[in-house]
């Protein structure tokens, strides 16, 4: 499944999606296809505030456990308290469930810097 | 990069979509459907493994008991004529070079090995055979083997098999013949805690018999393929070790509570140096964890007692079937009763964790 031209990526496959003034956060489809069944996603609560290319949380799955990287810096919003119940949501709709985080961006031209769906898809296509 | 060896059924693997994993420079399926549903599908159904990767090493010759009874740990002089069984093969120094199977034939013994182990064991064996009358012949290459596990397998295998697997006993196997023409050797055993066969047959037998094992009748097929993954769960579920994970050269088989398949009254390679470990007591012992959290532990996290660290984790998951966080672990001996309260440091925090016996699943009666 190509990854949606309605949002960035960053190199580490998480997608980011402008919805008003914030900007959500998941991962791709490339990476749940890595991942296989996830079982678990530790994230910040509300309040937390992020870094570009730092960790914001950790997504488990039967195989094993990934570091999930912010392309921006910001504020946490929300975290999808779903997940918690049912992880794998990001599964079955990682571009539409199984989103993960929303934040406040400190700066969004940061969006800028990230890949444009063609550009992720040349790569991991 | 060496290129990755493939199996007889790797045409297959790449047909179901399954997705492929280097796995002891083998190009495997690591899962079809997705590792979770491979996994339920074998504890209620019946799936279908490819394990042709694993080594399959031949025996011949006047000398080849003597000489299976110098490496081995079991005393295989037990076993009778169809009879396989489970032993480790140890250095001098009581460290486990691989655990592996040793079935009986009529004129000669067949051991089955870890894909990973099979060229170590093969230079250990040659450098101990020198002077003996036995031969070793590598069948790997030439042969295909598949694990068939689950609830319905045997009815399943009754109703397609010339013979039923229903007359051979678990740890014994037969050889027969499929319509006369295609030889196989049925073995009544598992690496999954469930009922089931392994089957080894010839290279070139092998994509027809995987096609007829599998006729389809749509997406209710009684019989799945399961890959690495599913295979990974289910053992650990079942609590059986994983050489690089429970089994290595720095460990010796009684810590890992595998004195079963150890006969000290034997001399082998490595006897000495066990009666040794055995007389001074155990230093650390192979556990069972339950965990405390929906989170996996995994191989290298630290088991701690009372703040202080007294052990390491080997193997972890949430299994699918209890729906609960298991680990395999080694601890000190002293923290290792049944009951013992632990915590597990699980990424930075740390986590309760029980002492719980082994198996954590058994298969309904």
């Amino acid at each position: 499944m190509a990854a949606p031209a309605d949002r960035k990526y960053a190199s580490t496959h998480e997608w980011h999606k402008t919805e008003g003034d914030v900007v959500v956060i998941g991962i791709t489809q490339h990476a749940v296809d890595e991942l296989t069944d996830i079982t678990f996603v530790e994230l910040p609560a509300a309040g937390k505030k992020i870094s570009a290319g730092a960790s914001f949380g950790e997504i488990e799955s039967v195989k094993a456990t990934s570091e999930l990287y912010s392309g921006i810096a910001g504020e946490i919003v929300a975290s999808n308290a779903a997940l918690k119940d049912d992880p794998s949501l990001v599964n079955q709709d990682p571009y539409g469930k199984g989103w993960l985080v929303k934040v406040k961006p400190a700066n969004p031209a940061e969006l800028d810097a990230l890949m444009s769906a063609d550009q992720y898809n040349a790569k991991h296509g | 990069m060496a290129e990755l060896k493939r199996t007889p059924f790797y045409d297959y693997h790449v047909k179901s979509n399954a997705k492929m994993v280097d796995f002891a420079g083998w190009e495997m399926p690591l899962l079809y459907r997705g590792i979770i549903d491979e996994h339920h599908h074998t504890r209620t159904k019946a799936s279908i493994f490819d394990v042709s990767h694993m080594g399959r090493l031949k025996f011949t010759g006047k000398q080849a008991e003597a000489f299976l009874q110098k490496i081995c740990t079991r005393n295989l002089a037990k076993g009778s004529v169809g009879q396989s069984m489970y032993s480790l093969v140890c250095n001098e120094s009581g460290g486990v070079l691989d655990d592996v199977i040793v079935s009986r034939f009529d004129s000669h013994f067949l051991m089955v090995c870890n894909a990973s182990n099979r060229e170590k064991l093969l230079a250990w064996f040659n450098q101990h055979m020198q002077g003996l009358n036995v031969s070793l012949e590598d069948e790997t290459a030439s042969s295909a083997m598949v694990a068939i596990q689950g609830p319905k397998v045997v009815e399943l295998l009754d109703s397609v098999l010339p013979e039923p697997l229903s007359d051979i006993k678990r740890y014994h196997f037969d050889t027969q013949r499929y319509m006369m023409i295609i030889k196989y050797t049925l073995f009544r055993s598992g690496y999954t805690g469930e009922d089931g066969a392994e089957i080894i047959l010839g290279n070139s037998a092998a994509s027809m018999a995987m096609g007829y094992l599998l006729k389809t009748d749509g997406e209710n097929s009684l019989l799945k393929p399961a890959g690495l993954g599913a295979r990974d769960t289910l053992r650990m579920e079942a609590g059986m070790p994983l050489y690089g994970h429970e089994l290595s050269e720095q460990g010796d088989p009684l810590s890992a509570g595998l004195g079963w398949a150890v006969d000290l009254t034997k001399d082998f390679i490595g006897a000495d140096a066990l009666r040794k470990i055995s007389a001074a007591g155990l230093k650390q012992k192979l556990v069972g964890l339950v965990l405390d959290t929906p989170r996996a532990a995994r191989q290298g996290f630290n088991v701690l007692q009372g703040g202080n660290t007294i052990g390491t984790v080997t193997s972890g998951c949430l299994s699918p079937t209890l729906k609960k966080s298991i680990a395999m672990a080694y601890v000190n001996a002293d923290a290792s009763a049944l009951g013992t309260n632990l915590q597990v440091d699980l990424r930075g925090t740390a986590v309760n964790a029980t002492v719980t016996a082994l198996p954590f699943y058994k298969r309904p009666k």
